[in-house]
């Protein structure tokens, strides 16, 4: 094989058909040919067009990323494929809820961590929170580290939803 | 209920040109939908096998003869029919099989046309809408299973879905690098009456393949090549896929320039093997000359193929001093395996034709004095004759048998078929082809059973011409009950078994990889092929020895029914030359090599296939 290349982190975001099946299509084509997926994000986004997005975060060597580009835009139903990363600056976010449960001190300091990463309270009860979080996924990361301790009990979040600075749609 | 399916595709139309286009269909069921595409789209061969879930269907084929039906045996045979079909003729292969085990057994001919990039239409039955995700009889989830082997497919839930479906399938199967597509018809579907749409600018609304490349990427092409002092011509079954003219071009090209030019598996017969240009086929059973061009070179240019593992060899001992031009419709196709210097995206037609232009009209000559000397050195690897064998004694070598065979048939009209091994890369090698569409075999996916049915498929399309399956006895048991299928058509191929009771190729792999541990690669018992052929009403013919083949070739050719030819083969030739798995173009071994390929293959080569 040839050197190795430096394997770096990519966000795609993909412009789909919101047809039947094109999901599995996209997740198939990862798992086929041996790609990662590190995170994703389908919603449909123009309800007219019946257009869906899908942001992938995967990682691979340059040459791997190029060929997921175009193997993405091979399928009949995909629209466009735009690297994020490497298409000039954009902004990923993704929102996550987490869920702590505990008492006294613990569940005072949770709240002033939720304070301090502008983070809302969704819903409490006596002995527990659910915190609202959006932000870059290395916040949110930090932010469920944070709450382990503070007796943290489960975490859902969205994936990450990326967007390209600037006044230019994709 | 049209109207959906019209705005998907011409989102734009206004509601005036809707009701327009609406008056202009006419109302039909499902089931006449389909046969009026396949006649819309010039279907006039349709590979099928009825069942349950598509009998409505084949009741609106029993009501017409435009659509002519060909019942084979078994559905993978289908599929292979109709790929032979498409690629002896450029256009599209149709099938029709039932709902579950119908579809999955087409899965196969799918896959293969999927590797070999073959435009086929493959219309199933399924069960009723309501049915679906019930496990009702018959019932499989035929749009997830084919989806990783298909271009396309498509689930059709709604009537007026139907027509723009069929339409695309056929735009899609087609266009862009051609593959098989799926069109799924639950029967209740077939049944429900709707408004019928000709193909009339049916368009896709996201697959728009780019077919002519940038003019700045043509002229660095031919900038290259000019400058050029070891260049080489790499294509492949692109050059056919784009049709006769593209290889017209490409040996107007080739010709101009002056340069060698070698081919894959797929793309033989687009450049004709007589001519003295020509190093014949590369890789890793490719001659000695073009796989040492190859490695030698200063400018590759590749046309129509995609750097496969059976070309390259060793990655990265791949010709490691030349810049590579590479030109290719598919852009996933570039920079895939190997790393190139110039990607061209483009239909091979269109590109050929403008580097034609632009090398003519600059007046560009080829750096004479270089290609000069490349030929010399050429013509001394030539002249290691790397395809030779000895046909001594009675015992019929393989390789003289498709000599013979290619001697006594030359000069007819002449379609080639094969299965997978040995016997197919002998036929590679032996067979000399001349002109494009002469030569169907399964590159990609090496599916063992593919020449009979296809053959099959040629034949249909060229009623006058010669069709011979050069198989393997291993090979064609896979899908022999097909003959049955060329003797109720009366379709006279010809199938040539190289007869050596092993799965040749395994056990070549076996006697240089394994210690010649020869696990489960002899047949201890075969059927008596004459008899076969016979039981089958067609003909059987055996030759055991090599002063009586020339004979039994004749009569072969000269019956006008379909033969099964036994022809009884050293049992331990193997084929060379040979690039052993993990090595470079420039280590091959050949049949006279005194290092053995089991120390010639290293830890890592083993784990290769």
């Amino acid at each position: 094989m040839p050197p190795a290349e430096p394997i770096a982190s990519h966000t795609l975001s993909i412009l789909v058909d919101n047809e039947p099946g094109v999901l599995a299509r996209v997740i198939g084509l990862f798992s086929g040919r041996g790609y990662n997926i590190d995170s994703l994000t389908v919603s449909e986004t123009e309800h007219e067009k019946q257009v869906s997005r899908i942001t992938i975060v995967t990682r691979g060597t340059p040459m791997v990323i190029e060929q997921i580009k175009n193997q993405l835009e091979r399928l009949v139903p995909v629209h466009r494929v735009v690297d994020m990363t490497t298409q000039g600056p954009s902004i990923a976010r993704e929102l996550a809820m987490v869920k702590v449960r505990g008492r006294g001190d613990h569940r005072v300091e949770a709240l002033r961590l939720a304070d301090a990463f502008r983070a809302r309270v969704i819903d409490a009860s006596i002995e527990s929170f659910v915190f609202e979080l959006t932000g870059a996924s290395d916040k949110i990361d930090q932010f469920v580290s944070l709450m382990l301790p503070l007796g943290l009990v489960e975490v859902s979040r969205t994936g990450v939803a990326a967007i390209a600075r600037g006044p230019e749609g994709m | 209920m049209t109207t959906q399916a019209m705005t998907k595709t011409a989102t734009t139309k206004t509601a005036m040109t809707e009701t327009a286009a609406e008056a202009a269909g006419r109302e039909m069921t499902g089931a006449e939908m389909v046969l009026a595409a396949l006649a819309d789209h010039g279907v006039e061969h349709l590979f099928g096998y009825p069942g349950g879930a598509v009998l409505p269907i084949y009741d609106e084929i029993f009501k017409q003869d435009q659509v002519k039906h060909i019942l084979v045996r078994h559905e993978q045979g289908a599929a292979h029919a109709a790929e032979g079909y498409a690629r002896s003729t450029g256009k599209v292969g149709c099938l029709l099989v039932t709902s579950g085990p119908g579809a999955t057994n087409a899965v196969t001919g799918l896959a293969d046309a999927l590797m070999d990039s073959i435009p086929l239409v493959c219309i199933t039955g399924q069960v009723a809408t309501h049915l679906i995700g019930n496990d009702a009889f018959q019932e499989c989830d035929t749009v997830g299973i084919t989806r990783p082997c298909t271009k396309h497919n498509w689930l059709v839930r709604d009537i007026a879905d139907l027509p723009r479906i069929l339409h695309e399938a056929f735009y899609v199967a087609s266009s862009g690098r051609p593959g098989p597509v799926v069109v799924d018809i639950p029967k209740d579907i077939q049944f429900t009456k709707g408004i019928y749409h000709g193909p009339q600018n049916v368009e896709h609304k996201t697959y728009k393949p780019k077919l002519k490349a940038e003019d700045a990427k043509i002229r660095e092409a031919v900038e290259l090549m000019r400058g050029a002092k070891k260049p080489v011509f790499y294509t492949g079954g692109g050059v056919i896929n784009s049709g006769p003219e593209a290889s017209r071009l490409l040996r107007e090209l080739v010709k101009a320039t002056g340069f060698p030019i070698t081919s894959t598996l797929m793309g033989l017969g687009a450049y004709p093997a007589a001519d003295p240009q020509w190093l014949g086929m590369l890789g890793m059973h490719g001659t000695y000359e073009a796989n040492w061009a190859m490695h030698d070179c200063d400018v590759m240019i590749c046309v129509g193929a995609r750097f496969d593992d059976r070309i390259t060899g060793r990655l990265d001992a791949f010709s490691p001093g030349s810049k590579k031009i590479h030109i290719d419709i598919d852009p996933s196709s570039i920079n895939k395996n190997v790393k190139v210097d110039l990607p061209i995206i483009g239909d091979c037609r269109s590109v050929l034709e403008d580097m034609v232009r632009a090398w003519r009209s600059n007046s560009y000559e080829a750096d004479k004095a270089a290609l000069g000397a490349w030929w010399k050195q050429i013509e001394t690897w030539r002249s290691r004759k790397s395809l030779s064998f000895k046909q001594t004694g009675d015992i019929i070598k393989p390789q003289y048998a498709v000599q013979r065979l290619y001697e006594l048939t030359k000069d007819r009209d002449v379609y080639i078929t094969t299965e997978v091994g040995q016997h197919q890369m002998w036929a590679a090698q032996h067979f000399h082809f001349q002109e494009p569409n002469r030569w169907m075999t399964s590159g990609g996916l090496g599916t063992m059973g593919y020449g009979l049915p296809a053959s099959v498929g040629v034949q249909l399309a060229h009623p006058g011409s010669l069709v011979i399956d050069i198989a393997g006895e291993a090979s064609v048991q896979m899908t022999m009950q097909e003959i049955s299928t060329a003797v109720q058509y009366r379709l006279p191929i010809k199938i040539f078994i190289l007869n050596n009771q092993y799965m040749g190729m395994v056990r070549q792999w076996q006697e240089l990889l394994h210690g010649g541990r020869y696990a489960e690669s002899y047949s201890e018992a075969l059927p008596d092929f004459v008899k076969l052929a016979e039981a089958y009403h067609a003909v059987g013919i055996r030759c055991e020895k090599a002063g009586e083949l020339d004979d039994a070739i004749r009569e072969m050719i000269n019956v006008n029914r379909p033969v099964i030819f036994d022809c009884v083969v050293d049992q331990a030739e193997n084929c060379f030359p040979m690039i052993p798995s993990g090595r470079a173009h420039n280590e091959m071994l050949l049949s006279d090599s005194t290092e053995s390929i089991e120390d010639a293959v290293t830890e890592e080569g083993k784990m290769m296939v």
